[in-house]
């Protein structure tokens, strides 16, 4: 079980191309490592992540032993309209991680742009 | 310490490590004999079965296979020195106006020297508006990196980055 | 003869209050660890607090804080409040006598000690996900505050035997904290960069572990790295060590969330 962090842009607007950064809490164990008992420590790594934006799949990393330990995605979204940002990874172990956020896309004309 | 040495060369990361300790040794006056250095080598040598460079046609080939494959149109950044292969910020940026009539849809990152060739695989459409990937990569050793882009219509473009990596990933130093 | 004996008293009194106050180095030259890392390592440490690789750590602390558990149903907040003011300094202060017990706690002892004393809730052992994650809370709130420990009274004969231990050879390597540490910080052993070893950032994140770590868990690994025989957790030793470097350590700012190679 594992949890993440997620940093979107205070402000959202319609058309923008906004950042999103995400943060999976996961040791990433490569299995090539042993802890201080010496004994080998298994791998588990997340296999796949995969972020879902009003059902449909916006981005999707398919990460091995490559990726460094509570590992953290960046990446580009363009901003059409508001919904839930679902994202869902999965490790060796089939262990299941979520996380739903919701996106709010202001509208480009909104109340909250200066008043002519 | 010294110069680096020159990451194309195939010479073993044995003999690197050897005269790293050495030079480290003499350098701070610390003498520890032959068998404190062959623990080193050890250690750090285990746990990987085969430690050699990849070429750079093993690293992209399983993915282009017969494509299309040119260098540029991308920008790839990571510290050209890594103190510790743990954890290596790693930036990504294709030129790409990413439409649904030409944008990335797979970006492929390709280490030279880890005991997993692949270290992460990232699939992209239109409504990413930017093709722009920023991660943390584990590498195992000095080594290549390897961006790989592939776009819309089936072609490929690459970019490479050599990193030095003092204390790799991958392998145990033990504890 | 009486004159002899009497010289020898003095010279004993004066050398045992050189040793007892002699730093090796002075508290004007001190530097955090994070002088001695490469610049990626700094990075990760003071950049940006959202990507930190403490950071669920971090959000795992504060939510252990507000827990309610053990059979007196408290949380750590039901007594004291938001860490951030009601523990602010006491990472600063520990290693320190516990009254009850006339024990030295480190801060994992204290907080374990609350736990079972005060919330009877049953103990996360050392080094747990959950102990690591409560002591960096703890350490939080005394962000940037300077170390200073009492070594007197009934922290002294602690003091002292953490010393000898700084100051002994040990392992198959035959080495001492003080050459590596005192002597040589600046230089490279192997591939790393030696530092004046301060425990100033712990419990740290450290790279090469790719986890939190307490100084229990450092000064361990630092015992098997020079071949000596590992203390096991929760021993004297380890306590006393602790004390004597935070002592070695007076005046440098508590760094949180530290990262290390």
């Amino acid at each position: 079980m594992s949890s993440a962090r997620l940093q979107l842009p205070p402000r959202i607007v319609e058309g923008d191309v906004f950042k999103l950064r995400l943060l999976v809490n996961h040791p990433m164990d490569s299995g090539f490592l042993r802890d201080i008992d010496g004994v080998l420590i298994k791998r588990n790594v997340i296999r796949q992540l995969s972020c879902t934006l009003n059902n449909q799949e916006v981005f999707r990393a398919e990460p091995t032993t490559g990726i460094a330990a509570n590992p953290l995605f960046e990446f580009y979204l363009r901003a059409v309209k508001s919904g839930e940002l679902y994202f869902r990874w999965v490790d060796d172990k089939a262990n299941i991680g979520e996380m739903r956020h919701p996106l709010v896309v202001q509208l480009a004309n909104s109340s909250s742009s200066p008043k002519p | 310490m010294n110069a680096l040495p020159d990451p194309d060369d195939l010479f073993s990361r044995r003999t690197f490590l050897n005269s790293c300790a050495q030079a480290s040794v003499a350098a701070s006056g610390l003498w520890l004999g032959a068998d404190a250095l062959a623990q080193v080598d050890k250690l750090t040598l285990s746990g990987l079965a085969e430690s050699r460079l990849r070429t750079f046609e093993e690293m992209v080939k399983p993915f282009v296979v017969n494509q299309a494959l040119t260098q540029g149109g991308i920008s790839l950044t990571l510290p050209s020195l890594a103190d510790n292969g743990h954890l290596v910020p790693l930036h990504l940026k294709v030129d790409s106006p990413m439409t649904e009539a030409s944008h990335v849809s797979h970006i492929y990152l390709v280490s030279q020297r880890n005991p997993v060739p692949l270290m992460s695989l990232f699939v992209l459409g239109p409504w990413n508006g930017r093709a722009e990937i920023n991660t943390r990569v584990r590498l195992s050793g000095t080594q290549m990196v390897v961006a790989l882009a592939r776009f819309s219509d089936g072609t490929f473009r690459y970019q490479t980055q050599e990193v030095a990596v003092t204390e790799a990933a991958c392998v145990d130093n033990g504890t | 003869m009486k004159s002899l004996l009497l010289w020898s008293l003095a010279m004993g009194l004066m050398w045992s209050n050189v040793s007892a106050q002699q730093r090796h180095i002075p508290l004007d030259q001190l530097q955090s660890g994070l002088a001695f890392s490469s610049p990626e390592v700094r990075g990760l440490q003071l950049d940006d607090d959202f990507a930190s690789p403490s950071a669920h750590a971090i959000d795992k602390g504060a939510q252990l804080w507000k827990q309610v558990t053990g059979s007196n149903n408290k949380s750590c907040a039901s007594c004291h409040g938001e860490a951030n003011d009601s523990m602010k300094g006491a990472a600063t202060r520990y290693p320190a006598i516990d009254k009850a017990t006339g024990k030295l706690f480190n801060l994992e002892d204290r907080i374990r000690n609350c736990r079972s004393k005060q919330q009877k809730a049953s103990n996360w052992p050392l080094e747990s996900d959950e102990l690591l994650a409560i002591t960096l809370h703890v350490t939080g709130a005394s962000k940037g505050m300077p170390i200073l420990v009492s070594i007197d009274g009934p922290a002294k004969k602690h003091f002292e035997a953490g010393q000898k231990l700084y100051m002994a050879r040990q392992g198959q390597m035959n080495l001492s904290c003080t050459q590596c540490h005192d002597q040589h910080y600046g230089q490279r052993l192997y591939n790393d960069k030696l530092s004046q070893g301060h425990p100033n950032g712990y419990p740290i994140f450290r790279l090469d572990w790719q986890y939190m770590a307490s100084l229990e868990r450092r000064l361990r690994f630092c015992y098997a790295s020079v071949k000596a025989e590992v203390p096991p957790w929760g021993h004297q030793d380890m306590r006393n060590l602790n004390l004597y470097l935070m002592w070695r350590a007076q005046g440098l700012p508590i760094e949180v969330p530290a990262v290390r190679k």
